[in-house]
């Protein structure tokens, strides 16, 4: 009934190719974008600024870089971490060098440092596949993390190794640095990672994404039909990268704005939590990455408020409890339906389709 | 399927609920981010025992602050900086302090705790630079910093050599974050002046893993170590150390590397392993009583109470002591007891606390005095040395309290904050 079709023609190729073919899809994403633009930015304090909607948003980004490069290619990726940070440290040089540059361009150029760094350690996967790509890209998270611990260069010589941001504006608006109001660090996240997501998913249904699909499916194959595996697999991790860069170097300028690359991009910090993201979300798919980060990231802070403001549990007792209900929670979920939460969401649409007369 | 759906639904929209649910207080607000779990829970506990009992006691003897109960939401960080932003976020709320107890934190609500107008109290850690007041309006670090600990460490091995270590060899093994590498900076410098050598030994996070850094010590052979560990980190360091057969009496470590919880796992291999610190150990101080009749005998003790007058639940209470005299000045010098946080503030910067207030308060000899000041928020910066007793299980002090290298210190704090001041485009204050 809900997702009814019937009578929806399409009668151009526009139409027939357009990201939400159904017109309850385009309805309903068309809300959520007028309420994330023009809702929210009224409303958002420092609270749902920092704690919530910036880390989903910057996470979202992480998972969608990753998506792109284990989703979408199959090229298991551990040095998320790594690639983060190269973003991060590449945003605090750029903005120290070049006090002047905008914001933005500091952002995006960071992502195409990021890109060229994924490229150079993408090189392995042309000769290995699986398990063994994954050793090698944990090999290149903790040799970025070691270098940006050992060449004082990077963190501009501090006593500590820590950076930190300056205020950076946009339209005279601070979006970096402790001043900055929440509704301009939420709207400068939050368009990035639209413009940015909107390309991910063109890129995906056009000829790089169908070759990526290819590679992943049986790369033999896809070089037989044609695909070549070098450029293929290196623009996957160019561009997996470049989103994971921005997504580093947002975490840095707009969400925390002091960090130690020890702690800010260790392994179980920032590598296996946007893993687990587009597993529990959905290998190769956009929605996926948005509903794994929200799984990892937002769930156990609302599961703390619950416990402990509506319940009233200790703190301590709550995070234990916090503990246990989401790994629960994760298993649940994998045993339910082990291509994620994405597909959950799909046959749930697929339900409500036929609802109430499900024969 | 219904299930399915709606556990979909739920991980979409209901997050919307937890922002809403901050509990409006009219009391004095000191919340405490803390952590009861994670690698560094064995330090955690015993140090928010003694924050929760202090308050508890001046809320049942004095009936709170000048009138007002002190009220203190826990807030579980895990040592976690990013737990620690949204502990912050959620609990700034007309806060009077916040005690983030960890240096990471620390660095992370300095910018923005200075633009909401929120004091922060790292008490002997945290940027050690904030001491210039003239540069760091909300942030005190008093009675000791990080700088001050490694000169008095640095100190207390040149009275052993008779003032000469020149060619001696002496190595740092440190928590490899913000914490760990603030001390660096001081003892390079240190190195120049005494002519020792200095050797760098990090350890990662959580610090399980220890057995590559005490094999370059046992092949190098340096004369001391000293370390600046937390949480599980300082029970591996010193089993480690005595397994290798380093002699104990030549491993310091600084005042957070020195509680009970560290040596005890070691047993006797930890006999005379030594430590700085900024208050006694021992539960016979006049507070101590006057905990023990309003809160434990009451059976109201924070936790299971095992912890009381060791010395992390000691320094816990030398903390919460601080806040609290620092909420009385506050209410002393603007004539109200219903203090805001920039009134609390202005307390903090004249907390005076001298040898006779302090035996006011129950902590008689219980810690050097300190005062802050507008130009100085790091106290007096005076520590002293204590040993571990592993056939009494006790700390006993061996040193008097005694003065870093102020001398190279201050120009170190003069030049670090002058740089963030430059870079955050921040007016020097107290002039």
């Amino acid at each position: 009934m809900i997702y009814k079709e019937t009578g929806q023609f399409k009668s151009t190729y526009e139409s027939d190719h357009s990201i939400f073919p159904l017109i309850q899809d385009k309805i309903a994403f068309n809300i959520l974008m007028l309420v994330a633009f023009l809702v929210v930015p009224f409303f958002i304090d420092s609270y749902w600024e920092k704690a919530i909607l910036i880390p989903f948003l910057i996470y979202s980004m992480a998972a969608i870089g990753l998506n792109i490069l284990t989703g979408y290619c199959g090229q298991v990726s551990l040095g998320t971490g790594g690639f983060m940070a190269v973003g991060a440290f590449a945003t605090y040089k750029i903005m120290t060098f070049f006090p002047e540059l905008n914001i933005m361009i500091i952002v995006l150029l960071s992502g195409v440092i990021t890109a060229f760094v994924g490229i150079l350690f993408g090189l392995p996967s042309l000769r290995i596949k699986g398990f063994y790509l994954a050793v090698a890209t944990l090999a290149s998270q903790f040799f970025i993390i070691w270098l940006f611990n050992k060449v004082p260069w990077f963190y501009n010589y501090s006593d500590t190794g820590q950076i930190t941001v300056s205020e950076r504006t946009m339209f005279g608006v601070a979006v970096t640095g402790a001043n900055a109001p929440p509704y301009a660090t939420y709207l400068f996240c939050l368009i990035l990672v639209v413009v940015l997501g909107f390309a991910a998913k063109n890129m995906i249904r056009s000829k790089i994404g169908r070759s990526w699909m290819a590679i992943r499916d049986m790369d033999i194959a896809a070089e037989i039909i044609g695909v070549p595996p070098l450029k293929t697999k290196l623009s996957a991790f160019a561009i997996s990268s470049f989103y994971i860069g921005i997504a580093g170097s947002l975490y840095f300028a707009v969400y925390l704005g002091a960090l130690e690359v020890t702690e800010s991009f260790d392994i179980m910090a920032i590598s296996f939590p946007v893993l687990f993201m587009i597993i529990i979300g959905g290998l190769g798919s956009m929605l996926g990455s948005f509903l794994g980060a929200a799984f990892i990231v937002l769930l156990p802070i609302f599961l703390k408020n619950v416990m402990v403001d509506l319940i009233g549990l200790s703190a301590v007792t709550a995070k234990h409890f916090e503990i246990t209900i989401w790994g629960l929670l994760m298993v649940v979920f994998l045993i339910l339906e082990p291509h994620g939460l994405a597909r959950l969401w799909s046959i749930a649409k697929e339900k409500l389709r036929k609802w109430p007369f499900p024969y | 399927m219904g299930l399915k759906k709606m556990l979909v639904g739920l991980l979409g929209s209901v997050i919307a609920i937890g922002g809403f649910l901050e509990v409006a207080t009219a009391d004095l607000k000191f919340p405490m981010l803390v952590y009861r779990t994670g690698a560094y829970a064995p330090n955690g506990i015993p140090n928010a025992d003694g924050f929760v009992d202090y308050y508890k006691m001046i809320n049942a003897r004095d009936g709170g602050i000048g009138g007002e109960k002190i009220v203190f939401p826990e807030c579980e960080t895990g040592y976690k900086t990013q737990v620690g932003v949204e502990c912050y976020e959620k609990h700034k709320e007309n806060a009077m302090v916040f005690q983030p107890m960890s240096t990471g934190i620390t660095y992370q609500l300095i910018p923005k705790a200075s633009a909401d107008g929120v004091t922060v109290y790292s008490t002997g850690y945290g940027r050690t630079s904030a001491k210039n007041g003239k540069v760091f309006k909300w942030i005190f670090n008093a009675p000791a910093t990080y700088w001050d600990g490694a000169s008095i460490a640095v100190r207390h091995i040149l009275k052993q050599n008779m003032g000469n270590i020149k060619g001696k060899k002496i190595a740092l093994v440190y928590h490899n974050s913000a914490y760990g590498k603030e001390p660096i900076r001081t003892l390079q410098v240190l190195a120049k002046k005494h002519g020792y050598k200095l050797m760098l030994l990090p350890v990662d996070h959580p610090g399980q893993e220890q057995k590559a850094t005490w094999l370059k010590i046992r092949k190098q052979r340096p004369n001391y170590v000293l370390m600046w560990g937390w949480g599980v980190m300082n029970q591996v360091a010193i089993k480690q150390a005595s397994s290798i057969k380093f002699p104990m009496e030549n491993f310091i470590g600084i005042w957070w590397s020195g509680s009970e919880n560290d040596v005890m796992p070691a047993g006797a291999g930890a006999h005379g392993y030594k430590a700085l610190t900024f208050n006694a150990p021992g539960d016979d101080y006049q507070v101590h009583k006057d905990i023990k009749k309003y809160v434990h005998d009451k059976g109201q003790a924070s936790g299971d109470g095992s912890h009381f007058g060791t010395v992390l639940y000691n320094r816990g209470l030398f903390q919460a002591m601080v806040q609290v005299e620092a909420a009385r000045v506050a209410q002393k010098i603007h004539g109200t007891s219903k203090i805001t946080p920039a009134m609390y503030r202005d307390g903090m910067e004249n907390v005076d606390l001298n040898a006779k207030r302090m035996e006011e308060l129950g902590f008689k000899n219980f810690a050097p005095p300190f005062k802050n000041t507008c130009e100085n928020h790091g106290g007096s910066g005076l520590a002293a040395v204590q040993q571990w007793d592993a056939k009494a299980k006790k700390w006993n002090m061996i040193t008097e309290y005694m003065y870093g290298d102020s001398e190279v210190v201050d120009k170190l704090i003069a030049e670090d904050s002058t740089k963030y001041a430059k870079e955050q485009k921040i007016a020097m204050r107290c002039n």
